[in-house]
């Protein structure tokens, strides 16, 4: 056992009380409109999740994970629509009469059972990303293409949902905040803060989950794949099939964010599935540290946030900031600030500077046998 | 017969502003393998350089010029693009040569400062900085290296540094004192209006072609053809075919890639800035003018491959043609008594948006025969 993996297991610990304590502390401090901010972040760091998963351990660059986001999020707003449509003319949701419809189009169905979309929310983003990710993989079409199917694959997405007024109001979207959930009013403020508390305990299920994955063989045939695909075909793995199950359970994930952000936020509309906010998800994830779990909760959140906090003060320079920031954690930082925190980079900035602790090097150590070595 | 006539123009217009804007992003792609997010910016940024020239040729000096403002727009969108090309690969770009993936997520971080940048800084001075750097770049390729590495360097690199800066603030200051304008920033969409001649339309057999459309083929023509010539006949054009093929080889023979990337890079960022000019005739020019072409663009090249020209050509036309017979619903058309349940499907995909998901699926669908596209590179290489 040397000094450093103490030492990262000292970190990840030092981190985890920070973010239970910030957890258990954040809804004494914060005003609700900060907290349902923060409730919002957090089940974008569940997306951000899957993204780790999927780009981090498996190179794998989805820029498509807004669809599975946004499917979540209609799963949840049209049970919800159904369940407070009650008093509306033909029983439906209201909206509907605006488009002249009578009947409930037919996929709407299910959603009056609340087991049924509990479970919808996860499955229905899980199979279409495993459909997606079979037709795509199954042809080792990978690295670029892969990233601009993806793409291409959100916009038609988009397209589909931004123009279907008459079945799931189009562009304007699902609105969540007005509706029931067990008589009580979603938008409002102890639904809210009840909402918080879910979404911080699934953060950690999801991470116990992502972390449980990545860290038995399954996790190792991943990482195998990102570092060298063929050398894991020739070895008698099936890439195919590995990568169709992380990228379906990186879309399970994404449901699941999809969801709590919506009725966090209120609404749900095809604006979740624009090219950007895809994006975005990477850079979460490229910022905290791609490959490290936690890095990828911690950037979802912190630069939401940042951006909250940035936008509000000076709106134009966000824009800025944020390709700012993509160029520069690509080209300085491509392991991420957490895995620079874990690598060599604090180290290497204060030899830098010139204030380096003294370190063993080899020659050194051959002769004198009593100098402990120090990685 | 006239309803082919107009579907076959409509569909040629719509391919040809794909092919324009698909051939740059093609070629960059398939030298260096790095798909450029900022593509579309780049025509944003030809489309801007559209406007401003159209600006400039209002000034009472260059009135009587007014007419042939589009034709010399496209040099000069062609030449602004290009230097935005080559200042974005010598900065970001050329430090992340094998790994794509990185690449493209940086080229989207370019493409969000270009996209803040046209709404924040007026455009007079996005002239002045795009004037310093064309020069700095043209000093840096035309003064010869001797004198460079002479004991007057520094002289000499300062005093280019200083002219090119200078040469950029009084441009600079110059249009914002003439154009009212460009002295402002603004996050307005702007409309570049075709000069007189070229409103209205040409009637052909009984039918009228709008004459923007038949320019932006004839621009279209023009591009493919001369980057054919290029790459086929002339000496970069070899090079640039042999770092396409085998880069290690290339350079092993002598072949300067550095050269050949920043050479390819303008290029193709410089037809960005042509297809900016047919984007800039077709509608308002606003900073999101890229964002609606580029996934065209990303689908022709996947479907088109990278390994030849023709593969582009022919994936936009044919994206045209389907955008065309699905998007305005001429299947009915042109089989009006077919089976209900088909006419009823054929009905709903016949918007541009949902032609949009349906052309998605051909398209998925086809790389399951042909996953590398239609004129896929050969080799024996196990890809890695």
């Amino acid at each position: 056992m040397n000094n450093s993996r103490i030492l990262k297991r000292r970190l990840s610990l030092i981190l985890w009380v920070v973010i239970i304590a910030a957890l258990v502390s954040a809804p004494a401090i914060l005003p609700v409109f900060r907290l349902n901010l923060l409730g919002r972040y957090l089940s974008l760091a569940i997306v951000a999740l899957g993204v780790d998963l999927i780009w981090g351990f498996t190179g794998l660059l989805s820029l498509g994970q807004g669809i599975f986001f946004a499917l979540g999020g209609y799963c949840a707003a049209m049970y919800l629509q159904l369940n407070s449509a009650g008093e509306f003319p033909n029983r439906i949701p209201e909206f509907f009469g605006l488009y002249g419809v009578k009947q409930l189009p037919f996929f709407w169905e299910p959603f009056h059972s609340p087991f049924f979309t509990l479970i919808a929310i996860w499955l229905i983003p899980a199979v279409i990303a495993a459909l997606l990710g079979f037709l795509v993989f199954r042809n080792r079409i990978k690295g670029v293409y892969f990233s601009i199917l993806t793409q291409a694959a959100l916009l038609v997405f988009f397209n589909l949902f931004n123009g279907q007024q008459k079945l799931i109001n189009g562009t304007n979207g699902l609105k969540t905040d007005v509706t029931f959930l067990f008589g009580q009013l979603v938008g409002s403020e102890s639904v809210q803060r009840w909402l918080f508390w879910i979404t911080a305990l699934l953060v950690i299920l999801a991470w116990s989950f992502s972390s449980w994955i990545v860290r038995g063989r399954f996790g190792n045939v991943l990482i195998g794949i990102r570092d060298d695909e063929s050398r894991i075909r020739f070895t008698g793995y099936n890439p195919t099939l590995f990568k169709t199950i992380i990228f379906a359970i990186a879309g399970g994930l994404a449901g699941i964010s999809g969801a709590l952000y919506t009725v966090q936020s209120g609404i749900v509309s095809p604006q979740f599935m624009t090219v950007p906010f895809s994006i975005e998800m990477v850079i979460w994830v490229a910022v905290g540290g791609r490959g490290t779990l936690i890095g990828a909760i911690l950037g979802a959140v912190v630069i939401n946030y940042a951006k909250s906090l940035v936008s509000e003060a000076l709106p134009a320079s966000w824009m800025f900031i944020q390709g700012g920031l993509f160029i520069l954690v690509v080209t300085a930082l491509p392991q991420g600030v957490l895995g620079w925190i874990q690598g060599n980079g604090p180290r290497n900035l204060l030899s830098r500077l010139g204030i380096s602790r003294y370190t063993a090097t080899y020659p050194k150590l051959d002769i004198d046998q009593s100098q402990e070595i120090e990685l | 017969m006239e309803l082919i006539l107009e579907s076959l123009f409509n569909s040629v217009a719509i391919g040809s502003v794909l092919l324009v804007a698909a051939l740059g992003l093609a070629i960059v792609f398939g030298l260096m393998g790095v798909i450029n997010l900022a593509h579309g910016e780049l025509m944003m940024v030809g489309a801007y350089s559209t406007y401003v020239t159209q600006l400039i040729f209002k000034l009472p000096i260059l009135k009587p010029f007014y007419d042939i403002y589009v034709l010399i727009a496209i040099i000069i969108a062609f030449i602004v693009s290009g230097t935005v090309g080559i200042l974005l690969e010598r900065t970001v770009i050329r430090r992340l040569y094998g790994s794509p993936l990185e690449t493209l997520l940086a080229t989207w971080g370019v493409s969000l400062i270009l996209q803040q940048f046209v709404r924040s800084v007026p455009l007079a001075y996005a002239t002045g900085c795009v004037i310093t750097i064309f020069i700095s770049l043209l000093f840096s390729t035309v003064i010869p290296q001797n004198l460079l590495q002479g004991n007057r360097r520094k002289l000499i690199k300062t005093g280019a540094l200083g002219t090119s800066a200078a040469a950029g603030v009084l441009t600079a200051s110059a249009l914002a004192s003439l154009v009212s304008k460009l002295s402002r920033a603004s996050s307005r969409n702007v409309d570049v209006t075709a000069p007189p001649w070229m409103r209205g339309g040409v009637d052909v057999l009984g039918m009228t072609f709008p004459k923007t459309r038949l320019l932006i083929i004839v621009i279209t023509i023009i591009s493919v053809v001369a980057v054919s010539i290029f790459l086929n006949k002339s000496v970069w054009g070899v090079r640039i075919r042999a770092v396409t093929q085998n880069r290690d080889m290339s350079e092993c023979l002598g072949i300067s890639t550095e050269s050949v990337d920043v050479i390819t890079f303008g290029i193709g960022s410089g037809l960005a800035g042509v297809a900016g000019v047919a984007v800039s005739l077709l509608g308002s020019v606003g900073p999101n003018v890229g964002g609606n072409y580029i996934v065209g663009c990303f689908m022709v090249v996947v479907l088109g491959g990278v390994g030849n020209l023709l593969g582009t050509v022919i994936a936009s036309f044919s994206i045209g043609l389907m955008t065309d017979l699905i998007g305005a619903g001429r299947l009915l058309t042109i089989w009006p008594n077919m089976p209900q349940p088909l006419a009823s499907t054929v009905d709903f995909f016949s918007t541009t948006s949902m032609a949009r998901v349906m052309i998605f699926a051909l398209i998925v669908g086809f790389l399951q025969y042909r996953p590398a596209g239609l004129f896929p590179q050969k080799g024996r290489m196990v890809e890695s």
